[in-house]
């Protein structure tokens, strides 16, 4: 009897440690972000179109007051994301159509642990594919067609990131498509309906939740991948919508401030963290939202 | 004696190597509702389907003999089985609307067979098959919820006007009534009976009673064999083979 009492404790300590620590990361977050509002209006922070984040360290220099706008970062996210999203999207869902509705067994035995494999690259890998293969042949093709690409571009840091995500939303979309009731498939097939109809018609709207769950996801994980970008889209921060530009994301410019000799007190520093704050912020909602989806289509069906 | 509508010779199916029918002969009549009945494993599902070639769908099913329809051929090379599904609906154990609204669940079949595209002439024929379903009533005024909306007994009757929206010459039902309690039965029930005189059913059933009920012809399967194939009365008040006696009164199955 005591034993068991001791092996609860312990377990409820392991899980409780688990939220313990993030606790403290996201208060450690607020804080230093408050910290960091104490130097930089809010309003500069969310409305600015500049980011600079370059402080002076002697009173006398000149032009390095710094400027803190996020905007730029924000606009440099969501296009690599959006590039993400529209390589991965037709590509992942293609692909769970055809390993859930067409596939042979023997197929799918094939080529699911493929899209797992790739699922398990590290992200370093994919970055140094992006950016010492992709965009200098994205810059090549470019060129040769008359366009100015810069020789880090969003272009192939999405399309690189947009393969990344490809088996996250190919294999969700899998499980939330075989769930769908095999008996919704016999009566529209029952009725004379091709397998392809049933698959636009039934299959594909009865499943569409869960895959709006599953792209949800992937957009989450495209908005907070930081190793792709970081070698493969520049460090510009630019308020572009060109994709042949080089631009820079939130996750960058954390890892930017924060490597290197740093003062723990200046404005540059506590940036990273209110940066921090956001993009946790972002994809959090996120998340929420598309669990929240996912889980009650799976409900539906139970 | 009419002709039959449905005619079967020497048909064995089998999933790979178990064979699962053996050697049947059955005529099924037109405008009667015909039973299957049997204990579970007899193979009378599996014959059901059958007669409009869902067991296409099972990699391991293969089916030899003669299955014909109105005369042709069912498993002729040349035939469409989406075509021959269009004339033998089918309406499964537990009901299964699609996750669309009432309306849509009816149209359905209208859309894919592209049988009209005008919105009057839609609106129509899914108040005719709601009608004929005997659902209308129920659901006149709320056309655009969801299917699933509807109570067990009603997505039943949902289903059943799906599938005679196309106008089938024949409609199979796979224990419709197995997952609806007793009072929704009986609707479904008066249901089939109404049904007849437009269409030819052929009803799987698990309770005799309900077998008793609603159809002219029994059909009594045992270990995939067709054991006695006659009119309803006389395979219950007067069954010539004892398997079929011992089913009916409870000793085996």
């Amino acid at each position: 009897m005591w034993f068991d009492r001791i092996v609860i404790v312990l377990l409820a300590a392991a899980a409780g440690m688990a939220i313990l620590v993030t606790v403290g990361i996201v208060l450690s977050l607020i804080f230093e972000t408050i910290q960091f509002f104490g130097k930089v209006p809010l309003s500069n922070f969310l409305f600015g179109l500049e980011w600079s984040p370059q402080t002076a360290i002697r009173a006398d220099q000149v032009g390095s007051g710094g400027s803190f706008g996020i905007l730029p970062l924000i606009n440099g996210t969501l296009l690599i994301s959006a590039i993400a999203m529209i390589v991965a999207t037709p590509l992942g869902l293609t692909s769970a159509v055809y390993l859930s509705e067409y596939s042979s067994k023997s197929a799918r035995a094939w080529i699911k642990p493929g899209l797992e494999i790739l699922a398990g690259i590290p992200t370093v890998v994919y970055g140094f594919f992006a950016a010492l293969t992709l965009a200098p042949f994205i810059r090549m093709t470019g060129n040769q067609m008359g366009l100015e690409v810069a020789s880090e571009s969003a272009l192939a840091a999405g399309i690189v990131m947009g393969i990344m995500i490809v088996p996250l939303i190919s294999s969700l979309s899998d499980d939330v498509i075989n769930s769908v009731p095999q008996s919704l498939r016999d009566a529209s097939l029952g009725m004379g309906a091709t397998q392809s109809e049933t698959i636009r018609r039934v299959v594909l709207p009865a499943a569409l939740p869960g895959i709006s769950g599953s792209l949800l996801l992937a957009a989450s994980r495209a908005i907070g991948e930081t190793m792709i970008v970081l070698m493969a889209a520049g460090m510009a921060a630019k308020l572009t919508l060109n994709p042949l530009d080089a631009v820079t994301t939130i996750t960058v410019q954390i890892v930017a401030l924060l490597t290197g000799d740093q003062e723990f007190d200046s404005a540059k520093t506590l940036s990273a963290f209110a940066l921090g704050l956001f993009l946790f912020g972002i994809t959090l909602c996120i998340n929420v939202v598309a669990l929240h989806i996912v889980r009650k289509y799976q409900e539906q069906y139970d | 004696m009419t002709d039959p509508i449905i005619t079967a010779r020497g048909v064995d199916i089998f999933y790979d190597t178990k064979q699962a029918i053996h050697n049947i002969d059955l005529d099924i009549l037109p405008n009667k509702v015909t039973a299957f009945i049997g204990p579970s494993g007899c193979g009378k599902s599996t014959f059901l389907r059958a007669i409009n070639r869902m067991n296409d769908l099972i990699p391991s099913c293969r089916i030899s003999g003669d299955m014909k329809i109105a005369g042709q051929d069912i498993y002729a090379p040349a035939v469409d089985v989406v075509a021959l599904r269009a004339q033998v609906g089918m309406v499964f154990q537990k009901p299964n609307p699609f996750p669309k609204s009432i309306f849509e669940n009816v149209a359905y079949g209208l859309k894919i067979h592209k049988i009209t595209t005008s919105k009057t002439e839609m609106q129509d024929r899914v108040e005719w098959s709601l009608r004929s379903a005997g659902l209308w009533d129920e659901v006149a005024d709320r056309l655009d919820d969801p299917g699933n909306s509807l109570s067990g007994g009603q997505q039943q009757r949902l289903c059943i006007a799906r599938a005679i929206a196309i106008k089938p010459k024949v409609i199979l039902m796979d224990e419709p009534c197995s997952a609806l309690d007793p009072i929704a039965t009986a609707v479904v029930e008066e249901l089939i009976d109404n049904l007849r005189k437009d269409y030819t059913i052929v009803i799987v059933t698990h309770s005799m009673q309900q077998a008793a009920r609603v159809s002219q012809r029994t059909a009594f399967f045992h270990l995939g064999s067709l054991v006695e194939y006659g009119e309803t009365k006389s395979i219950f008040t007067n069954p010539t083979d004892e398997r079929t006696q011992n089913y009916i009164t409870g000793r085996i199955g």
